[in-house]
């Protein structure tokens, strides 16, 4: 029996390293399986909680035109909350077991949402920084090994970049604005970058799952390599807009052909993981209460799908 | 009573002319939510004319331990392509 099992692993590992991509209804060791349910899970989960914070300034965008891009970003992650939700149903767990597990916290989602939104600039942040660092990610897992998360992954990234293009658009209208609005601006900049810098996640050295990850092809590359990736092609965005990153320490470096920059705060991340960040339970309620508040118009749908077809079969008969 | 609503599998023509393409799944009560979901889940931006739904409980599907003896028969019969056969250069329209 155990020789069958490490024949099967073997034969899975060497079709992961010939490329090919893994389905539903393949053979996978039970390992595969669990990481992609947590990871897929919890990118939907951040999804959806993503929605929290850039609905907070939808009522009150500046101009009809800001009002109508905010509101089909936010449409759109709520579309991208339910492909990724259904490309881990193909795992074989259900959709109400998913929700659960977000709702009585044994899921995790993006501690990048349990920061406020404290002014209209932060929605330009939010789309120019936590967007583009999403984005980063989610390119990579284009080419991820398990079929339907790639899918998914090539149709979010899709409509991802008209998020972080009307988020810059923001950015780029307050920084050649008033003082006051250059102001925000920045200010927007100094709050967000820091935790945007976090959602690559811990150090390479810190971060266990790296390798096996690594080794399945659902990462291909590190939680710090996505990080420099990120600085470097973020620094000139800041330099267009005439704001100031807010690390002292960086630097172009010349050796590597990238950006040195300052060491995070790490105490911060994992307080945040924790569940202690400045919203983490603000979040956890809003979804709570949007469950239980709609749980009657869940069950009054399945009613009424019931009634009407049991009255088509009665006009049949 | 299980209150999961049923998933739907997603089918979407892009325009006509083309065939319906799988698009991917969703839950719904009955078909037509499940229309209407589509619409509002996979064609935000104009992807479809038209929307197929069906159940995913009643889609079968080939057992991929069986691939080999479903689709194996097929790979020596290369006589079946066009390229199989010698034919000279200067032959046109052929």
């Amino acid at each position: 029996m155990e020789n069958i099992s490490i024949k099967l692993e073997e034969e899975f590992q060497a079709r992961i390293d010939r490329g090919e991509n893994i389905e539903a209804k393949d053979w996978m060791p039970e390992k595969y399986r669990k990481t992609h349910i947590r990871q897929i899970s919890q990118h939907a989960h951040s999804e959806v909680v993503g929605m929290l914070p850039e609905g907070n300034w939808i009522s009150r965008a500046p101009s009809l035109r800001r009002k109508v891009a905010l509101l089909a970003k936010v449409q759109d992650e709520a579309g991208h909350g339910l492909y990724l939700y259904s490309a881990a149903e193909t795992l074989g767990i259900s959709r109400d077991e998913l929700v659960e597990q977000l709702l009585d916290g044994t899921a995790k989602y993006s501690s990048i949402f349990n920061y406020p939104t404290l002014t209209w600039a932060d929605m330009g942040a939010v789309g120019w920084l936590v967007d583009g660092a999403a984005i980063i990610n989610q390119v990579m897992l284009t080419k991820t090994s398990y079929g339907p998360y790639a899918r998914a992954m090539v149709r979010i990234c899709k409509e991802e970049s008209f998020h972080q293009r009307q988020g810059y658009e923001i950015m780029l209208a307050l920084a050649n604005g008033t003082e006051a609005q250059k102001h925000m601006a920045q200010d927007a900049l100094n709050r967000f970058w820091w935790p945007s810098l976090m959602m690559f996640g811990p150090r390479d050295e810190d971060s266990p799952n790296t390798e096996q990850s690594m080794k399945w092809k659902i990462k291909k590359k590190t939680n710090d390599e996505l990080r420099q990736q990120f600085v470097d092609q973020t620094v000139p965005q800041a330099e267009i807009l005439g704001l100031t990153i807010p690390d002292p320490d960086l630097k172009w470096n010349d050796d590597k052909g990238g950006y040195d920059f300052g060491e995070i705060d790490w105490a911060e991340f994992w307080d945040v993981v924790k569940g202690n960040g400045p919203c983490n339970r603000k979040r956890m309620e809003d979804r709570n209460n949007a469950w239980d508040n709609g749980a009657w118009v869940r069950e009054a749908a399945l009613v009424h799908a019931k009634k009407q077809a049991e009255r088509k079969v009665s006009k049949i008969a | 009573m299980n209150k999961d609503w049923p998933i739907w599998e997603i089918f979407i023509r892009s325009k006509n002319g083309l065939d319906h393409r799988h698009a991917g799944s969703l839950h719904a009560a009955d078909a037509e939510m499940a229309i209407q979901n589509a619409r509002d889940v996979y064609t935000r931006r104009q992807e479809g004319v038209s929307v197929w739904v069906v159940e995913s409980k009643h889609i079968t599907a080939s057992n991929p331990e069986k691939s080999g003896e479903l689709f194996e028969p097929a790979k020596d019969k290369v006589y079946r392509h066009p390229t199989f056969y010698n034919l000279p250069d200067e032959l046109k329209h052929m």
